[in-house]
């Protein structure tokens, strides 16, 4: 393939074929807002916010769908691209809410962002907004379509990559609206709840239930680790805050899975805060479990261990390793099975 | 080939030369909606019951919508005379006086065709003289109301499918040279050059390609595409036809609005005629190439007549538009390179191709060659269809043709263009009509409707209106034309009730910049147009809602109040009477008054008051 | 795994992920991933809208089999019969790879003989799977290069689980469809770490890296590395274990993050094992069924609470990373290790789980290569056996793990118990999409969604039944007996129920047969027999 040279606000930039404006763009370090583009997605040049001045071109075309040419000269910062981007925001604004004091998307809301930077104080228009309902019928996901700036991408990642066409645009014009299937809810419909939808969303049009009121962007400890639940291994972002899990978010830089999650990975880990977990050793006195300290409890196995080893022989213990524990401490169990039991009876319950 | 050479000839004498009178009633949708049914049958009855042999045939549309229902008496060896405004009352006489004994009834008659031998009845003028048509070249439109659309061996007769004969003699790559030579350009709107677009289809990469006929005819106030369809549905499938050939498609889609039932009717007929002849289907006149065509009836959104959007639509997707490029000539539909024209456009390749380059391109202007048809609506004395060459101006058009503004008043504006296009005023009229000169006075050909609209009209809710219907319209994909139009609407509907702020327009204007340069599809780009042209050119119209709150024209029902004039007022009660909300009282023989709280303004009084005591202000 | 290693002699998935997104041809058996592998299910699906084709061979209409070109919808437990037909017909059209057969497998003599013996016509008997879909399937899966086999608890959950599994080797090794990127056979692990335990050697005849226990050589080094002589006697597998304890051979046991009363098969066999004993220690995060029966219960620390690494099923090594302190007086399952083994004489004191797993390297070929600042960004896959070693995405390529591969003719056994006058239907069980095992359970969110089972009964045997939604059914086994909602869908075929294993109050595993393969000593969780009451 052969290479491309073009101009970027006065700098000169290399790039293969086919590559697009934003991409090039990229290159060079210079960062084109866009709000329905995603490079895992096609692409659907609708928010219009990526728009360039490129010398030659009538219009203000889109920088996501423009394909660079040699000899190109783009301006991504001329005074009609700003003046654009500016009306776009306010367009959007002036039918959005303004509660971010109170959002859970603030402070990692894309449309706030921009709206930051490109300084968009007064909104020009008053008119009519939309009032639709809030969407909680789910223990998932909150969709509250006022947030919604019709970007699209949940229904391109629904379609594209879940391959469930549970979103799609709904209505004309100014009451366009994406909706499940026939303008159900969530819970009405096919939807398996992937989040993936969420995890796209650039504003607080489609949340993470569980972790409203948990914790602000800003306050949010974010530790990547592997999902605990099945062997796919997906990676993920586990949410902190003072010290607790309030709720996982997808981490773009996964191995295995991008983006993408399931149910279980995205919304099942609260099972780490369920008030029934043990914290405490246990041991059994007449039929009662009675709480006991650490030291209680492991000298009483150790002395019940040794005892059964000298009574009954090496051979009487036997020992079951966990497929949800991590590989050192399978490791370690081997190894306490081999060297302290002092026989080869380990196993676990998924060995196929 | 030889057959259809021999047939043609055949039908020739049997069309032209008739051995028996004939009566054709033009059955287009406006005929019928005048009443063409019930004439039909009424000549049918007559006939009857004098025991006549007289031939009842059907045309469509001949273009004169303001006088339907058309009627064309044909005596063999004598002239075609054709008559307008005809009612099942009429029809005795016509039967009797004219059929029966030879005296065409002068004072129903519109024109005539002259005789082969040039004899004509005096008085009535032959068609080239009469004022409606002296200005019009009727090439694209020659037989709409002149043959049956439902009958192949007509079309033709009239030299139907001489043009694809022609085709089939040359190579592809000679086709398309050939249609680059004729100069012609896309009918539906954008103006582009057609046999350049062919040539990006036919260079495009893919096994398979498709031709679109885009018969979607969105813009209010257009008819001209329904005209051509119900009046000479085989121009445009031969059309198609030779595209599929000179771009190497086998597969053809017609995309026409659910709203067109009769044209669907008739196309229908009309390929399933083609294809007895084999003019259709494999092997099209043993040349070896094969095309078909489906008919994909669509819901008649505005936006389905974007090109990408009609393609999502016959996908069955939302008709929504596409990201451009790539251009359907490269991955149109289901992703294989597409050719889409307009149906005027197809209509002009099978005239092209049969009568010639050369004939073709010395109609018309430098760079817009041919003719246009014009469909004329609004405040004009003719409503109807007129063909004129590319250059003719706007005045010919209104005034000449038209006959200028209906019940004498002053002419304001012509909007042309439909939502997309501008606005122009008085003295634009001189304006040659052609692609370019149309773009530089902020206005466009678009598909080629134009409403005329005289002094009462308002311009600002002209704009209001158009706003409206491109509002209700935008597909909502893309931001600035999904909010954009929802804002810029609210804005003007502030200034025609009489609460526009001065800002506003300096906002109107913005706002319409960053529209037109940033939406995506044509819709967006396009429907800021009304009101910058009526900025342009009537912004004292704006100026006068703003400031003095007055709607000049007496249009915007806010801005405007009904008064009694007391001196004139004799309190005969007929304007309480028909009051509908009850706002004026008075007791009888009293000059009565007018709560303009309860006032709707619906003008009623104004039309009962025998005194003109009632004003409006 | 046993399967696989005696076929390849290594027992994993042979290709990454990332192949199966990229194959022409996924060939799915007994695997149903849109449920148990979302996540993998969309490289399925990506796969799939990018042209690759799709077979699915399942008895229930999964959604996998809904957008698949052929489905097979074979009886449970046929899964043999299907194979070496598909091979039959391969060997009989000449489709099979002599290029691959020839040069890199032995023991060919033997497949022929035995497939011999399962002509079409005798298969679709068996299988229930009409003729022409056999061919069709054995057609394109062998003339497409670049096809990848995928399969799960379907296929080994079974008495026959290991031979099913040797089956489908010979099926890929036929076809030539290993050793090279977007082919292979890919069995896909259930739990997040299966891949791991196995690994580290939680198995009764391996040291970790699958180094056999009564190798001399590696019990030596192990020996060396851990002070202490070790054993060369094979242990016991988790059956054995519970017929030991019923036995009074087995009297202390020591169980860490599983819970076999509910998720082994026959459960009242493993209570009334577990209750034998005379001393038993739990080691969980819940108060799981098994828990209630310990003497002692000892809290370990989630996932999210601790340091470590998981292996999933393409065989990456990725980090876990702690996120918060341990819950309660709760910790680490290895703090807890070391300490108990401190306590019984034999010391252990590791800082971090990272220098553990620098120990388990240093012993282990195939991890030899890792360290957690290698793991930090994507993980590698084994075998890994030096620093500068890149991982290995495809195994096999240019010869086997063992050398060469061989062909093991397998015969036709039945599943252990069919349906019959008494216990009319298919019992098949597996996984939810809401669910994982058990601890699901303890999300409120999922719990809330999927409140409790659903058995899955077609619309025939519902009508037969007088059933309908809102009603209870018992379903009872040789075993035992569940009461249990339903929901009437032709997702599964007729006489066949099939219900999952999430449910405290519906133990399904109290219905399934304790027989298991002889091998791999799993259970067979997949078929049993059963009978249906309205009640
Ligand atoms: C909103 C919108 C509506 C349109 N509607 C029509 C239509 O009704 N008929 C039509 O022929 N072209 C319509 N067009 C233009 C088509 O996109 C396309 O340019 C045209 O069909 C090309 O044909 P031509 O080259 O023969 O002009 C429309 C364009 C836009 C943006």
């Amino acid at each position: 393939m052969s290479n491309v040279t073009l101009t970027i606000d006065g700098k000169q930039i290399t790039v293969p074929e086919g590559t697009t404006v934003i991409q090039a763009a990229e290159k060079l370090g210079i960062n084109i807002p866009a709000l329905c583009y995603d490079p895992e997605l096609s692409l659907s040049g609708s928010c219009r916010m990526c728009v360039v001045e490129i010398e030659g071109m009538n219009n203000l075309p889109t920088s996501c769908t423009t394909v660079v040419r040699e000899g190109m000269n783009v301006k991504t910062k001329s005074a009609a691209v700003v003046e654009s981007r500016k009306m776009i925001l306010e367009l959007l604004i002036a039918d959005h809410p303004l509660d971010c004091m109170t959002c859970q998307k603030n402070g990692n809301c894309l449309l706030q962002q921009y709206a930051y930077e490109y300084d968009v104080k007064e909104i020009s228009f008053q008119g009519i907004r939309h009032d639709y309902p809030i969407e909680t019928d789910n223990p998932f996901i909150v969709r509250d379509m006022n947030k919604c700036i019709n970007c699209g991408k949940c229904v391109r990642v629904c379609s594209e990559i879940q391959g469930r066409d549970v979103l799609n645009f709904a209505y004309r014009g100014f009451d366009t609206k994406i909706t499940v299937d026939l303008d159900l809810t969530l819970a009405e419909s096919d939807c398996i709840f992937c989040g993936s939808c969420v995890a796209v969303c650039p504003t607080g049009a489609l949340l993470e239930k569980n972790m409203i009121g948990k914790g602000r962007s800003y306050e949010v400890k974010k530790v990547k680790t592997t999902c605990s639940f099945c062997a796919v291994g997906c990676n993920f972002d586990l949410n902190v805050k003072d010290g607790k899990v309030i709720g996982v978010t997808s981490n773009p830089t996964s191995a295995v899975n991008g983006k993408h999650l399931c149910v279980k990975g995205r919304f099942g880990h609260d099972y780490i805060h369920n008030p029934n977990r043990l914290t405490t050793p246990l041991i059994k006195k007449n039929g009662e479990f009675v709480e006991a300290t650490w030291d209680e409890a492991l000298n009483l196995v150790a002395e019940k261990f040794s005892e059964i080893k000298k009574e009954y022989g090496n051979e009487s213990i036997g020992v079951l390793s966990s497929a949800r524990c991590t590989n050192e401490e399978n490791y370690l169990m081997q190894k306490f099975v081999r060297a302290v039991i002092g026989n080869n009876n380990i196993d676990h319950c998924a060995r196929t | 080939m030889k057959s259809l050479k021999e047939l043609r000839n055949h039908l020739r004498y049997k069309y032209l030369k008739l051995n028996r009178p004939r009566v054709s009633i033009g059955m287009g949708t406006c005929g019928i909606a005048a009443g063409a049914e019930k004439v039909k049958n009424e000549f049918i009855s007559e006939i009857k019951k004098h025991g006549l042999d007289v031939e009842i045939n059907i045309t469509s549309c001949i273009g004169m919508c303001y006088r339907e229902v058309n009627v064309e008496v044909d005596i063999p060896g004598k002239e075609n005379v054709v008559y307008g405004d005809i009612t099942p009352k009429k029809v005795e006489r016509i039967v009797e006086q004219h059929i029966i004994n030879g005296n065409p009834v002068i004072e129903w008659a519109e024109f005539q065709m002259l005789a082969e031998d040039g004899t004509s009845i005096h008085p009535i003028p032959d068609m080239e003289h009469t004022p409606y048509y002296h200005l019009q070249t009727r090439e694209v439109s020659a037989r709409c109301g002149r043959i049956n659309p439902e009958n192949i061996e007509e079309y033709i007769a009239t030299g139907g499918y001489e043009g694809l004969e022609n085709v089939l003699k040359q190579t592809p790559q000679e086709v398309i040279n050939n249609l680059k030579r004729s100069g012609l350009r896309g009918r539906g709107g954008g103006g582009f050059p057609t046999g350049q677009k062919w040539q990006f289809t036919r260079d495009a990469k893919g096994e398979k390609k498709y031709i679109i006929c885009n018969a979607d005819e969105g813009d209010p106030g257009a008819f001209m595409d329904r005209s051509i369809l119900e009046g000479d549905p085989h121009s445009i499938i031969e059309g198609m036809i030779i595209a599929g050939y000179a771009i190497g498609a086998s597969e053809g889609y017609i995309y026409i609005r659910a709203e067109y039932p009769l044209a669907i009717k008739r196309l229908q007929i009309a390929i399933n005629q083609a294809k007895e002849q084999r003019l259709l289907g494999y092997n099209i006149l043993d040349s070896g190439f094969n095309f078909q065509i489906h008919i994909k009836v669509g819901a008649g959104a505005f936006v389905c007549g974007e090109e990408t959007a009609l393609i999502n639509s016959i996908e069955g997707k939302r008709g929504m538009p596409r990201i451009r490029p790539p251009f359907p000539a490269l991955k149109g539909l289901w992703q294989h390179p597409t050719n889409n024209n307009n149906v005027e456009t197809y209509a002009n390749v099978s005239l092209i191709f049969r009568e010639g380059v050369e004939w073709y391109s010395s109609i018309g202007t430098d760079k817009s060659k041919g003719t246009k048809i014009f469909s004329l609506t609004g405040k004009i004395a003719k409503t109807g269809l007129a063909e004129v060459p590319m250059g003719t101006t706007l005045r010919q058009i209104i005034f000449d043709i038209g006959g200028g503004i209906k019940d004498g008043k002053k002419f304001k504006a012509v909007q042309i263009g439909g939502p997309s296009g501008g606005c122009l005023p008085e003295d634009l009229l001189d304006l040659p009509v052609d692609y370019d000169s149309l773009i530089e006075a902020g206005a466009m050909m678009g598909s080629g409707g134009l409403v005329v609209m005289d002094e009462s009209t308002c311009m600002v809710d002209v704009a209001r209106y158009f706003l409206k219907f491109t509002q209700s319209e935008s597909c909502g994909k893309c931001t600035p034309c999904r909010e954009g139009t929802t804002r810029m609407l609210e804005i003007l509907e502030r200034i025609t009730a009489g609460k526009g702020k001065i800002e506003d327009l300096n906002l109107l204007e913005r706002l319409a910049r960053v529209m037109k340069t940033t939406s995506l599809c044509g819709l967006g780009q396009t429907a800021p147009n009304p009101v910058l042209s009526t900025l342009r050119y009537f912004r004292d119209e704006y100026l006068a809602h703003i400031e003095e709150k007055r709607c000049p024209s007496g249009v915007c029902s806010n801005l405007i109040n009904y008064r009694i004039d007391p001196e004139k007022c004799v309190g005969c009660t007929a304007c309480a009477r028909v009051c509908p909300t009850g706002a004026i009282s008075g007791t009888k023989k009293q000059p009565h008054v007018i709560n303009t709280e309860i006032c709707i303004k619906c003008g009623a009084c104004m039309d009962a008051c025998k005194f003109d005591a009632i004003t409006r202000i | 795994m046993a399967g696989l290693a005696a076929s390849f002699g290594s027992g994993a998935m042979t290709n990454s992920f990332k192949d199966i997104e990229n194959t022409s041809l996924i060939f799915l058996i007994g695997s149903n991933p849109t449920e148990a592998h979302p996540v993998l299910a969309l490289k399925m699906r990506k796969a799939i809208r990018n042209g690759a084709k799709l077979i699915v061979a399942d008895p229930r209409r999964t959604e996998m089999a809904d957008i698949a070109d052929i489905w097979l919808p074979l009886i449970p437990g046929t899964d043999i019969p299907l194979l070496n037909g598909l091979m039959h017909i391969i060997i009989k059209e000449e489709l099979w790879d002599k290029e691959f057969v020839k040069s890199k497998t032995e023991n060919f003599e033997e497949l022929i003989a035995t497939v011999e013996n399962y002509p079409p016509s005798e298969v679709a008997k068996i299988t229930g799977v009409n003729e022409e879909l056999l061919y069709q399937a054995a057609r394109l899966y062998a003339n497409t290069y670049e096809a990848s086999i995928c399969y799960t608890l379907g296929i080994t959950e079974h008495v026959t689980g290991t031979n099913n599994v040797i089956n489908i080797a010979n099926l890929a090794m036929l076809t030539g469809h290993l050793g090279r990127k977007n082919v292979g056979v890919n069995p896909l692990r259930g739990q997040n770490n299966v891949q791991g335990a196995c690994d580290m050697g939680s198995l009764p005849d391996v040291f970790p890296g699958y180094q056999k226990v009564f190798n001399k050589e590696a019990r030596q080094k192990f020996s060396k590395a851990w002070g202490v002589e070790l054993s060369d006697k094979v242990g016991l597998t988790i059956p054995e274990m519970f017929d030991d304890a019923v036995n009074g051979i087995i009297r202390g046991m020591y169980i860490m993050g599983e819970d076999p009363v509910l998720s082994d098969p026959d459960s009242n066999h493993v209570r009334k094992a577990l209750e034998n004993l005379d001393f038993l220690v739990v080691q969980d995060i819940f108060m799981n069924e098994t828990a209630r029966l310990a003497d002692v219960i000892l809290p370990a620390s989630s996932f999210a609470e601790k340091d470590g690494t998981f292996t999933n099923s393409e065989r990456r090594v990725q980090r876990v990373r702690k996120a918060i302190d341990p819950i309660g007086n709760s910790k680490p399952d290895w703090q807890i290790i070391c300490e108990l083994s401190s306590r019984m004489g034999y010391e252990m004191h590791y800082q971090s789980a990272s220098e553990i797993f620098d120990e388990m390297a240093s012993l282990t070929h195939i991890y030899a290569g890792m360290d957690y600042q290698r793991l930090d960004k994507n993980g590698l896959h084994w075998p890994c056996p030096t620093k500068d070693h890149p991982g290995t995405e495809v195994l096999h390529v240019g010869k086997f793990t063992k050398g060469k591969g061989v062909f093991i003719g397998i015969d036709h056994i039945p599943p252990a118990e069919l349906p019959d006058e008494e216990y009319p239907y298919y019992l098949s069980t597996g996984r939810r999409f809401y669910h994982y095992n058990l601890t699901t359970q303890y999300s409120s969110s999922l719990s809330e969604y999927h409140p409790e089972e659903l058995a899955m009964v077609n619309p025939k045997d519902a009508k037969r039944l007088g059933i309908k939604k809102g009603d209870k059914i018992k379903i009872t086994s040789r075993r035992g007996e569940v009461i249990t909602s339903f929901e009437i869908t032709d997702r599964v075929t007729e006489g066949t129920i099939w219900m999952s294993f999430h449910y405290r109050d519906v133990p399904t595993n109290v219905l399934t047969n304790g027989v298991y393969d002889p091998v791999s000593h799993t259970g067979e969780y997949k078929v049993a027999a059963v009978k249906v009451e309205k009640i």
